[in-house]
């Protein structure tokens, strides 16, 4: 456990990069929340999906409502088996076993282009011997829809993604951002009820990505489409998603909002995927109280065996620097690097690492003492199937 | 670096300047002159072989060369395209296999092939007639059709045609609104390499259309064979080579109307 701990916290150093943005979208997030009214009523019903590929599982068991209006977000690794929900919903690739319902009714049956589905694709599939015009007229079209129609419709959608005066243009002289505009474009004017997109931002710079993020967000809450994102980016979740689903090898691993997700992480991978984490082997003493580093904390968790072992989980920003002679913690300060916004400062209490996210700086090889408040100290239940 | 490739490039250009540019001009200079019966290297320009070129039989023969190269080329086509799809569609190591058996007949020699099919028409009482002529190109020619489009279909993107299905298209209508227009390079292409063998071919028009039998391609041929004409040979061999120029460059023109736009699909 120690180990695994010390080196995810190593890791994690390596991948401080997304912290700044992560902690800022976190504020986002509450007021995009706010500003959704949503129904209740469940649009899609997954039931007991399972997909094996030439007898490798690929998903198990999956079990998943997604309601009207949300904005769900199928969060994992790389191969954790998202995309291929994805696909599933779309019609492209079958489930083992398992049902999919659609307003009540099974789907299954239906080839991909009777489904009231439309997906954004990965790296935008864009007709290439087609201008960005016929592009997003490409669904209507097959719909044999008037002329008058079609136009005023891609009018609206090359306003709604911001590309007027585009028309022409052949789709290979745009820029990433501007395909990613016209393969939303194209899957939107034809009003489906949900939208798959498939790590549309992916090849994005960063930048943009942002941008992207909170325009497709925009778009979401102007149509009222129920949208189901894939991405392995958790910034990404975590700023755009109504409801987040983290996925590993096959299996769901948490549902909820992103606020639920990062504060209360139900196990060490979900801790470990979404943000930053320092996770800690503990004890629970009694409800209120949890042991750990040999002390006895307050904290907000109840409903544990009298001195059940528990995985503490701390967020780096709700770790405390304070003066060492009445902190609990007491450690060695092992490194300080400058992340614009903030510090992190790498302690060292007991031979474990502890990462801190603070705006003042520490002098390195200074003794240090650390607190945390009782309600940002997260008690989880130790697993038999560790993630890590 | 630079300079080792220069140098690369020296034998090849050299190959090129003798086997074709060199030919080239000399088959230009025959066509415009006319040497003294008595003593060859005595000559003079004159435009008649082109004025003798346009006589009526001759105009005859081109248009039915024409024909009969535009009547293999849409064979070949309508033949070779579904064969290219399907090839395109099963699984890899039997794909390989099967543009293997086509590739196979072109390792034989083509003469032998085509005595073949004269024994093979023969039976069914078809030789000596256009369409003995036809069916020889079409067999002859039909992999420089499958192969390009092949190419060209393979090298389409699947997710073009899933994203067709997602956006309500049937398997046809994305067939035909996003696999066809992709694959218009291939077909060009195709349609070129068959083409130009068979308004030229000379060797399958005589072998089973018979001796008497002329194409533009035999009326070359029998120029510089047999009448020792070859000032009118020159001539209508630089007129063949303009037609061809001429309808080449009008195949690449409607490639690109095909890959503009796209409104013209629907």
């Amino acid at each position: 456990m120690d180990i695994n701990t010390t080196k995810f916290l190593r890791r994690s150093k390596l991948e401080t990069s997304e912290i700044k943005s992560t902690s800022y979208s976190v504020n986002k997030i509450k007021s995009y929340n706010q500003g959704s009214v949503k129904s209740n009523k469940p649009l899609i019903e997954i039931i007991n999906l399972s997909k094996e590929f030439d007898g490798e599982i690929v998903l198990k068991e999956i079990n998943l409502t997604i309601k009207e209006n949300e904005f769900l977000t199928l969060l994992g690794p790389s191969g954790c088996g998202k995309t291929t929900i994805l696909r599933i919903l779309a019609g492209f690739v079958s489930p083992t076993t398992g049902d999919i319902l659609f307003e009540g009714k099974s789907i299954l049956n239906l080839p991909p282009n009777k489904r009231q589905v439309n997906t954004v694709f990965q790296r935008y599939a864009l007709f290439p011997h087609l201008n960005v015009f016929e592009n997003i007229a490409f669904g209507l079209r097959l719909k044999k829809k008037k002329e008058e129609e079609i136009v005023a419709k891609v009018k609206q959608m090359l306003k709604l993604v911001k590309l007027e005066g585009f028309e022409n243009r052949n789709v290979n002289s745009l820029s990433g951002g501007q395909q990613q505009r016209v393969a939303i474009a194209r899957a939107l004017v034809n009003e489906p009820k949900v939208l798959l997109l498939d790590e549309p931002l992916a090849a994005l710079d960063l930048k943009l990505r942002q941008e992207m993020q909170y325009e497709l967000k925009e778009i979401q809450r102007e149509t009222g489409i129920t949208f189901i994102y894939v991405t392995h980016d958790q910034e990404e979740a975590l700023t755009m998603s109504d409801t987040i689903v983290v996925m590993n090898s096959g299996l769901i691993q948490q549902v909820g909002t992103p606020i639920d997700i990062y504060n209360e992480p139900r196990n060490r991978f979900v801790a470990n995927f979404i943000g930053e984490s320092n996770i800690i082997p503990g004890q629970m003493v009694a409800d209120y109280k949890v042991k750990f580093e040999n002390q006895i904390f307050d904290c907000v968790d109840r409903g544990f065996h009298p001195n059940e072992p528990v995985d503490v989980v701390i967020r780096p920003e709700d770790l405390l620097i304070i003066d060492k002679d009445s902190a609990p913690l007491v450690g060695v300060v092992e490194s300080v690097i400058f992340k614009g916004v903030h510090y992190e400062i790498c302690v060292i209490v007991n031979g474990r690492e502890y990462v801190v996210h603070t705006t003042k700086s520490a002098r390195i090889g200074e003794v240090v003492g650390l607190t945390v408040e009782p309600e940002n100290i997260h008690v989880m239940e130790v697993e038999g199937v560790g993630n890590e | 670096m630079n300079r080792t490739i220069k140098a690369l490039l020296y034998p090849y250009v050299v190959w090129i300047a003798m086997m074709i540019v060199v030919p080239f001009f000399l088959i230009f200079f025959y066509s415009i002159t006319q040497s003294r019966p008595d003593s060859p290297a005595i000559f003079r320009f004159t435009l008649q072989h082109y004025r003798e070129f346009f006589k009526t039989e001759n105009i005859n023969i081109l248009s039915k060369s024409v024909i009969l190269a535009v009547e293999t080329t849409i064979l070949c086509l309508v033949l070779g395209y579904p064969a290219a799809w399907i090839i395109s569609k099963t699984n890899v190591n039997i794909q390989n296999m099967i543009l293997l058996l086509f590739i196979l007949p072109m390792w034989i020699n083509m003469l032998l092939r085509t005595y073949a099919w004269q024994v093979i028409l023969s039976r069914t009482g078809l030789l000596y007639t256009d369409t003995a002529v036809v069916i020889g190109m079409v067999y002859n020619f039909i992999p420089f059709m499958v192969l390009p489009i092949y190419t060209a279909i393979t090298k389409i993107d699947k997710s073009l045609i899933e994203a067709a299905n997602d956006l309500g298209a049937s398997s046809k209508e994305a067939f035909l609104k996003v696999v066809f227009p992709l694959s218009m390079p291939g077909v060009i292409t195709g349609i070129v390499m068959v083409f130009l063998p068979a308004v030229s071919s000379f060797a399958i028009p005589r072998l089973l259309g018979g001796g008497q039998y002329v194409l533009i391609g035999n009326l070359i041929e029998k120029q510089f064979y047999l009448l020792n004409n070859w000032n009118f040979g020159s001539a209508v061999s630089v007129i063949l080579m303009i037609l061809i120029l001429i309808s080449m460059r009008f195949m690449r023109k409607s490639g690109e109307i095909s890959g503009r736009g796209g409104a013209i699909l629907w």
